[in-house]
């Protein structure tokens, strides 16, 4: 294996893994699935994509309900431990994985949920930190002025914060305008932006109002959750910013609609 | 505020919170608070440097004294009674209440000066000793000015947060005699309440102070403040009540200092308030000032219950409000809202604590898990950790709303089954996107009225991922 040079994607692989799609991207953005694949591919990773898979139990273990999230744990733990490494595109799932599976569980459960946390990376740390990819894998057109959310999770569970940056920078020579209290939530929280939707859409607007301040065409995240919930924002307040996820926009991805937007 | 309106104001938490959206000018303030604080406590932590090495010492310094309390209070008593004070034990506020009533009872006092303390404001003590007909006068000017208004604290810290300048100068040119007087800026309002709170301090028969920190190995009892009002409450009148919880107790003098440092910086972005005091006792031998006599009220109030329980670290809180500054509920909802003299993510931990789960269970669930708080927090709390297990025991105790817990249930019972679970996707999510393709969101969903509610419901892109990528992996095998 040589070590530090970027290898085109037939050669043989240097890692080996195991995507978590994620059920959000599952259902409602398989685009970011395909990018990821196509950026994973691009850093020379063999990805294969366990089809036992379902939800990482997140909103049920918010709710207080660890009982019925038990199940969950065990059953993603079993589905992806054989993999070498497992890379999940979103903050709050990989951090779900790797810092509250250990605490949900017990005894040879928690064994396994530690080996598996080892291996478990966000996206965006895993291209930059691991795989180390250095060329976006198709031409990267122009791209917009884009400004970026930290959600919180992956922000204050896993450290993203540099990585998706520095990947935009390398890959795309795309700057970041930073939004204002950028280390502050947009107010999904999962079931919390159901059980209080009023404030949890203050919080929103608060979000959208930074991002328009900062006056970029394009808002990037790494979380589906906080995506949905600040494009859905935006269309109902009639603000115009398109929403998208990361991958997108490292993979060049930009033909279709944005989060939230319609095909006309 | 009676403890049955406090448990009805937790309760009602979101439809406090949805009143206090709509005061825009009032949210406005809150914004900035929730801009400004953070700031100057940023500034602060990194001007200091080694902060989170002192955090570190300060969570060992928390844990072993919680690990070892009834130690560390014995302790504490015992020196402290060497002193001179009198030390007693509250098992509940009313119990606390009727202590302090009875001090000034049998020194005929008629007037009473007070610090500001959290601890008084939880057993409300203030309308107690009021209804017995004494007159009692808060002196921390926060406190001073929501007692002329007849509010109750919305932040642990600065009481009175809520209040804008002109609101303050109405109330003092309605409260006071001001005469032909006008109160130009703060500055004046300011000085108009020294005036008047010196006369309240030079009269006053008893004065009631809280503490910040008890330190074992001397009895003595550390208060900050940032106008000195404590030592005037301390010192000028005859008997002295300090009403504090036992969780306050730390081991030695340079405990209470490491704590200090934390503390001031987390709360007002100080390196240190303008007063920190320790006091000893009564007046000694020669001394010339100081009360004559002086005690101490150590409250439990439920504190040694969460000891025993699993969220012994809630009591490691200095209560320095970094949460409160941080939090976006906190901001959004304001402290009112929470319906306790406790607010922000350390209040939605210790209200239900202190109350109960039926009374309070609103308050864990208004969390995002955004995380912001246990990273700010000096005493390391793990905020998000210990709502979350709140909810859990509200989840046990089938506490939530039943077509929550029961959708949960079915929501994960279907993701426990990934076959099913494909199947009724891959047939369901299509659909929504083809309904959805033009728009590429819904206005209005059934079941997701919540979401639905203040945001659109972005729409999926059409088939789900699984269902595509198990197509592509057919059609390789056909073509291989
Ligand atoms: S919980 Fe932590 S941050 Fe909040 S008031 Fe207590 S010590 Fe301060």
């Amino acid at each position: 294996m040589r070590a530090g040079n970027q290898h085109p994607p037939q050669d043989a692989p240097r890692f080996q893994v195991a995507l978590y799609v994620t059920c959000l991207v599952d259902l409602f953005r398989p685009s970011v699935a395909f990018d990821t694949i196509q950026l994973l591919e691009q850093a020379g990773c063999e990805v294969t994509v366990p089809t036992l898979q379902t939800c990482c139990g997140q909103p049920t273990y918010n709710t207080g309900d660890y009982e019925s999230t038990i199940p969950l744990a065990r059953q993603l733990i079993e589905a992806f431990e054989f993999a070498d490494y497992v890379v999940v595109p979103s903050g709050s799932c990989a951090g779900m994985i790797s810092h509250h599976y250990p605490k949900l569980l017990q005894d040879e459960w928690r064994e396994r949920a530690l080996a598996l946390a080892a291996k478990t990376f966000e996206l965006t740390t895993f291209l930059s930190d691991i795989a180390k990819i250095e060329k976006a894998p198709g031409d990267t057109a122009p791209l917009p002025s884009v400004t970026y959310h930290d959600s919180c999770a992956g922000l204050r569970e896993l450290g993203v914060k540099a990585q998706p940056r520095a990947l935009l920078k390398e890959l795309c020579n795309l700057e970041v305008s930073e939004l204002g209290q950028t280390e502050v939530c947009c107010g999904f929280g999962g079931t919390f932006c159901a059980k209080m939707p009023e404030l949890s859409g203050k919080m929103a607007s608060d979000k959208l109002d930074s991002a328009l301040a900062t006056g970029a065409k394009v808002l990037a995240g790494g979380d589906m959750g906080c995506l949905m919930n600040i494009a859905g924002r935006a269309k109902r307040l009639g603000k115009n910013i398109e929403v998208r996820h990361i991958a997108e926009l490292l993979a060049g991805d930009l033909d279709g609609p944005a989060i939230g937007e319609g095909k006309q | 505020m009676s403890s049955t309106d406090q448990a009805k104001g937790s309760r009602a938490f979101y439809s406090n919170v949805r009143s206090s959206l709509q005061e825009t000018e009032k949210v406005n303030r809150r914004d900035m608070l929730g801009l400004f604080m953070p700031m100057i406590r940023d500034a602060a932590v990194n001007e200091f440097g080694g902060f989170e090495e002192l955090r570190r010492h300060v969570k060992n310094i928390k844990q072993h004294s919680l690990d070892n309390l009834y130690h560390y209070l014995s302790q504490f008593v015992e020196e402290a009674k060497s002193n001179g004070n009198h030390v007693h034990f509250a098992q509940d506020s009313s119990e606390m209440n009727s202590i302090v009533l009875d001090i000034c009872q049998q020194h005929d006092a008629r007037r009473v000066i007070k610090g500001k303390s959290m601890v008084t404001e939880e057993t409300h003590l203030l309308p107690h000793l009021q209804s017995a007909g004494l007159e009692v006068v808060e002196t921390d000017l926060g406190e001073y000015i929501i007692q002329q208004a007849g509010e109750s604290p919305s932040h642990i810290v600065g009481p009175a947060l809520h209040k804008s300048v002109d609101e303050i100068r109405e109330l003092f040119m309605r409260k006071h005699q001001l005469g032909e007087r006008e109160l130009e800026g703060p500055a004046e309002m300011v000085a108009e309440a020294r005036t008047v709170l010196r006369e309240h301090f030079l009269k006053a028969d008893v004065g009631i102070i809280g503490s910040n920190a008890l330190i074992a190995e001397s009895g003595y009892s550390m208060l900050v403040t940032n106008e000195g009002n404590g030592d005037l409450c301390a010192n000028l009148p005859k008997v002295l009540i300090i009403c504090t919880t036992m969780d306050r107790v730390v081991p030695r003098a340079n405990d209470a200092m490491a704590l200090l440092r934390l503390l001031v910086r987390s709360a007002t972005g100080q390196p240190v308030t303008c007063y920190t005091s320790f006091y000893s006792g009564p007046r000694q031998g020669e001394d010339t000032d100081g009360p004559i006599e002086t005690h101490i009220v150590l409250l439990d109030n439920k504190r040694s219950d969460i000891l025993d329980s699993d969220y012994r670290e809630m009591l490691q809180c200095i209560r320095c409000a970094a949460c409160l500054n941080h939090c976006p509920i906190y901001i959004g909802a304001g402290g009112h809202a929470y319906g306790s003299v406790y607010m922000g993510p350390m209040g939605s931990v210790l209200t239900p604590l202190l109350t109960s789960l039926e009374e309070s269970n609103a308050l864990p669930n208004a969390c995002t898990a955004c995380g912001r708080c246990a990273e700010v927090c000096p005493a390391s709390i793990p905020l998000p950790d210990l709502l979350r297990d709140l909810r859990h025991d509200e989840t046990r105790a089938k506490l939530s709303p039943t077509r929550w817990r029961v959708g949960m249930k079915i929501h994960a019972w279907l993701l426990s089954h990934p076959w099913l679970y494909h199947k009724l996707t891959a047939l369901g999510i299509p659909a929504l996107g083809w309904l959805g393709r033009k728009k590429g969101s819904f206005k209005s969903l059934v079941l997701a009225n919540g979401w639905t509610d203040e945001r659109d419901f972005p729409a999926p892109q059409g088939r789900t991922f699984m269902q595509q990528y198990q197509s592509q992996r057919d059609d390789n095998e056909d073509a291989g």
